[in-house]
């Protein structure tokens, strides 16, 4: 049993930041469904205040350790050994914040486009919110499973009632997906549960050996789980469909929380639970991971459609960052958590502005924009930072992250390494190509007359701007979070179970 | 010869059932309300409820047996008579079958199951399914001048007569064998002769199988079961989908790991192929259905096939597994009914699912409602329906059905499909007639427990766990 630190916050602040938002959910059922208004405000203010009580974890955490910190325990369901146990280690703090930020800047962005069922939004989003902070705080692996299929009902709502024409469609494809691979990672837990002697925790889950035959398999059920997540080439499909049609906070949180699951999953479960698996595979998951760069990066040439093209966009993008997390080394490792941050703060910044031109436009063709930059400056600007964030300029925190990532690739492969940056380069292509096509060359009448954005879309898109330098010029500040979490994890990968080579010491010791 | 009187108290619930089941029927000439008919049928499976906890024991030579495991089906019966009458009352109005008898058929059936579930004796066993099944067929045709109801109860009465047969032949091939109807007695004769592949004692158990399939309605013997749940009554089918279920479940756990503990292999190998043709048939089939009441019999179906699993596991986990899941399945399924119910009103049919469009527009709180129950059918957390499918996953792996659950685990992930389509329709499409509902404070009152105990054991299913666990720790 690894050790843990203790709660270093008097109150227990990972609870706090779970059920908030679902007493904040819970407290909209009570308002009248008239007051549309104070519906809002109510779930801003929630938002804001869960974002504040978040911000206590990026003062408080311990950076010079690996253990996991502010953790609570306490017995749930005894018979079968499960606990509400929770913690963070460099690894996840950053994700809770990053979920905290990203829903008041939905919460901003949907405060006139969504017209109907206001009230049943608003609950969907908070409740999503205490989910996916839930997920990320889990160290027991029941409760882990619990809030990852809890997200489901809620987005699974969010892209059906309020999404675009093809919605429906949409949201049962994405509902399907996740569940059958879930599913199948339920399964795997439970064997996984009997062989460690009938425990769900996490920590104690790392610490025991499990033979190398049994890992291989418990490695692809989770693999089920977790590459529809990210979503890894092959099963990426639902992506597109579930972003394109999603209201755009839903595809914000698609794109900024949910997709970083499968990956964080990978990084918290497979990785240290099946170290020799996770190494034995790396070579599928790195090409795996080349494929999605590059396809997704072509794919994004061919799209007529806004919505669509920055779907397939996080294809590419999240193929770097199994790319980075499955190189196996520090620069790789760090890259590649860095690199959600990055793709959560980007591509939800692309998502929301597309959002906020959504608005005033309806329609997501990229032949009916053109010009826009002429009557829209601001957002123009916003959006160029952006995607010179997306394409991975110096100075924007996208470089540092593709950096890290590909300087990691080839060590472990050089040929992965040259094929990934291959993929930068298409993707230079098609945002530059994206952003002249929408945003210079001759006015469309269509878009001719437009209002230029207001305070309120400035402070939904001007956090992400903030963020997107901070990282680009002082990474340190968000890297240094990660540093000893993710030494302890490649130790782990790379030495194997700890038990198997303290018994290949001991018969070292024997045969001297 | 010395006449020595029995001990009674075991079988005191029962009695005291029988006694105002009675004295409900002659009240209900001379009282026209028949509210107060309802009233007193759950003041009066109340009454049996508090008689339980002082039942324990075995009576009648063995013949009679209250132990931990029948008096948590028995309470499963309770909930299911209660929250059956609480629906009832303004339905039946609406359907212009306001009778008294109603609510006596109701109890004379729980008395059956009952005295299923303490069974000790394959006579008791066979007399207390006669008298469950022979109430339920009554109530299934009880909308007379309705030709679907005839036909649910007609179709209900020759396929039952069917199983009742097999069940006797079972019992009669059984006594062939080893001389005795007593469950305990049978699985000591096959334990000291060694009878483990006895072609007789095969056969016997085939036809067990076969006659607690139809009973539970698994497939292949589930043809019965969406025409009688389509055509009956619809509180009556909620209470056929959940009552005579659990019986059917009560009575195939005891026999089986009980009289048959000892040759686990031989009904395993039986009950399997049956599980996943049941788990198979049931979600696939209820993906094109358009009418919600043949809907959830399919679906019904397909959790029967779920609890199997549980059986198959054949360890004390495994049934408390399923006692835990039977629980949590009369809440949701009967809570699903409920919404149903309360679509019909005067005029309106309201069982096609296309009546859903909308209704989250029309009726937000019935929508948000039946939206729980579907993804706790579904079994999504944090809904009870994921705890139940997670605790027979979990036995079930233990006893080293691995392969078993995985096939359910993907047929569960398909269920989500037509689950996800009521939802789909409440939610995401316009309305195009306003749907009038028909409520009273009874269905209010049953919709809430059923959404507060669906979505507390989801939260903190402990005590429950803990509950099934202690009730089958005796066996």
């Amino acid at each position: 049993m690894e050790q843990v630190m203790n709660n270093s916050l008097g109150f227990p602040i990972l609870s706090t930041l779970i059920f908030l938002p679902i007493a904040g959910a819970a407290l909209l059922l009570l308002i009248n469904r008239s007051k549309e208004d104070l519906t809002k405000w109510v779930s801003l203010g929630i938002s804001i205040i869960t974002f504040m009580a978040s911000l206590l974890l990026f003062t408080n955490f311990d950076k010079t350790t690996h253990l996991m910190q502010f953790t609570e325990k306490l017995a749930w369901i005894p018979q079968w050994n499960m606990n509400y146990s929770l913690g963070l280690d460099g690894i996840s703090v950053l994700f809770v914040l990053l979920s905290t930020l990203i829903t008041i800047l939905c919460i901003l962005i949907s405060w006139n486009s969504i017209k109907m069922k206001v009230k049943e939004f608003y609950i969907s989003l908070l409740f999503l919110e205490g989910a996916m902070i839930g997920v990320f705080c889990s160290l027991d692996f029941m409760l882990f499973y619990i809030f990852w299929e809890a997200m489901l009902i809620p987005m699974y709502l969010l892209i059906g009632v309020w999404g675009g024409p093809n919605r429906i469609y949409a949201a049962v494809k994405f509902f399907l997906y996740t569940l059958v691979g879930s599913v199948l990672m339920l399964v795997g837990i439970i064997v996984l549960y009997y062989y460690a002697g009938r425990t769900f925790d996490i920590l104690e889950l790392m610490t025991k050996p499990y033979p190398y035959q049994m890992q291989l398999v418990l490695f692809w059920a989770f693999f089920a789980a977790f590459a529809v997540k990210v979503p890894m080439f092959p099963v990426h499909t639902w992506l597109p469909d579930a972003h394109t049609e999603a209201p755009t906070a839903g595809s914000v949180v698609l794109a900024a929380v949910l997709i970083k699951m499968g990956a964080y999953g990978f990084l918290r479960f497979s990785m240290p639970i099946l170290p020799e698996a996770s190494k034995a595979m790396t070579p599928v998951m790195i090409g795996l991971s080349v494929i999605a760069i590059i396809y997704g990066g072509i794919i994004c040439l061919a799209q007529t459609d806004l919505k669509r093209l920055i779907a397939y966009s996080s294809v590419s993008h999240m193929g770097f960052v199994t790319l980075g997390i499955f190189a196996l080394n520090t620069q790789g490792m760090e890259g590649g958590i860095l690199q959600m941050i990055n793709h959560g703060i980007v591509t939800g910044a692309l998502f929301l502005s597309v959002g906020a031109i959504y608005d005033r436009t309806h329609t997501r063709q990229i032949a009916d924009y053109g010009g826009v930059a002429s009557v829209m400056p601001v957002f123009a600007t916003m959006f160029m930072v952006f995607t010179f964030a997306a394409i991975g300029l110096p100075a924007t925190n996208g470089f540092i992250g593709e950096f890290l990532i590909i300087l990691g690739g080839f060590a472990a492969s050089q040929l992965a390494g040259v094929l990934a940056t291959t993929g930068i380069i298409i993707g230079a292509g098609y945002m530059l190509w994206l952003y002249q096509r929408v945003f210079f060359m001759e006015t469309n009448p269509k878009v001719s007359g437009l209002k230029d954005i207001d305070a309120r879309e400035i402070m939904a898109l001007l956090p992400m701007v903030i963020l997107i330098f901070w990282i680009g010029v002082y990474p340190d500040t968000f890297l240094g979070y990660m540093h000893a979490s993710v030494s302890h994890l490649l130790e782990r990968v790379n030495t194997g179970s700890g038990p198997a080579i303290a018994a290949a010491g001991n018969v070292v010791e024997i045969l001297k | 010869m010395q006449f020595v009187m029995p001990d009674l108290s075991p079988v005191m619930p029962e009695i005291v059932l029988t006694l105002l089941a009675l004295f409900i029927l002659m009240a209900d000439l001379v009282i026209k309300r028949k509210e107060t008919i309802a009233l007193m049928s759950i003041i009066s499976v109340g009454i049996v409820a508090y008689l339980l906890s002082g039942s324990l024991g075995t009576t009648f030579n063995g013949m009679y047996v209250s132990d931990g495991y029948s008096t948590f089906f028995k309470l499963i019966f309770i909930v299911n008579v209660i929250l059956t009458v609480l629906i009832s009352v303004k339905y039946i109005e609406v359907e212009k079958v306001n009778f008294g008898e109603y609510y006596s058929l109701i109890l004379f059936s729980t008395l059956g199951m009952m005295l299923m579930a303490s069974a000790g004796d394959l006579i008791v066993l066979y007399l207390g399914l006669e008298l469950m099944a022979l109430s339920t067929y009554v109530l299934a045709g009880f909308i007379r001048y309705d030709v679907r109801s005839n036909e649910a109860a007609m179709k209900y009465l020759l396929l039952g007569a069917f199983a009742s047969a097999f069940l006797l032949y079972g019992t009669s091939m059984i006594y062939g064998l080893t001389g005795t109807t007593d469950i305990r007695a049978i699985s000591d004769y096959i334990v000291k002769n060694g009878l483990a592949s006895n072609p007789v004692l095969t056969l016997s158990i085939m036809l067990f199988a076969v006659a607690f399939s139809f009973k539970i309605a698994a497939v292949p013997f589930h043809m019965w079961a969406p025409d009688v749940y389509e055509g009956a009554p619809t509180s009556i089918t909620a209470f056929m989908s959940v009552g005579p279920k659990a019986a059917g479940f009560a009575v195939l756990g005891r026999v089986f790991m009980v009289a048959f503990g000892s040759v686990k292999v031989e009904w395993a190998a039986v009950l399997v192929p049956i599980a996943i043709l049941t788990m198979g048939v049931g979600n696939i089939v209820a993906l094109s259905q358009t009418n919600i009441k043949r809907m959830l019999a399919y679906s019904s179906i397909a959790h029967a096939g779920y609890m199997l699993l549980g059986i198959i596991a054949g360890t004390t986990d495994g049934m408390a597994s399923v006692l835990n899941y039977m629980l949590i399945y009369g809440f949701m399924n009967m809570g699903a009914f409920a919404v149903v119910i309360m679509l019909r009103s005067e005029g309106f049919k309201g069982d096609q699912i296309s009546d859903y469009e909308g209704l989250s527009k029309t009726h937000p709180m019935a929508a948000a409602l039946m939206l729980v129950f579907m993804f706790s059918l579904t079994g999504i957390p944090p809904t009870a329906g994921f705890m139940g499918k997670f605790y027979i996953f979990m036995s079930a792996i233990n006893a080293g059905y691995t392969w078993l659950v995985i096939i359910a685990v993907i047929f569960s992930a398909i269920s989500a499909y037509f689950y996800l389509r009521i939802v789909m329709y409440m939610y995401m499409k316009e309305p195009k007639e306003t749907v009038q509902l028909s409520t009273s404070n009874g269905l209010s009152l049953a919709l809430a427990i059923a959404v507060i105990a669906v979505l507390a054991i989801g939260v903190l299913p402990a005590s429950v766990v803990n509950f099934a666990r202690i009730a089958v720790a005796g066996f």
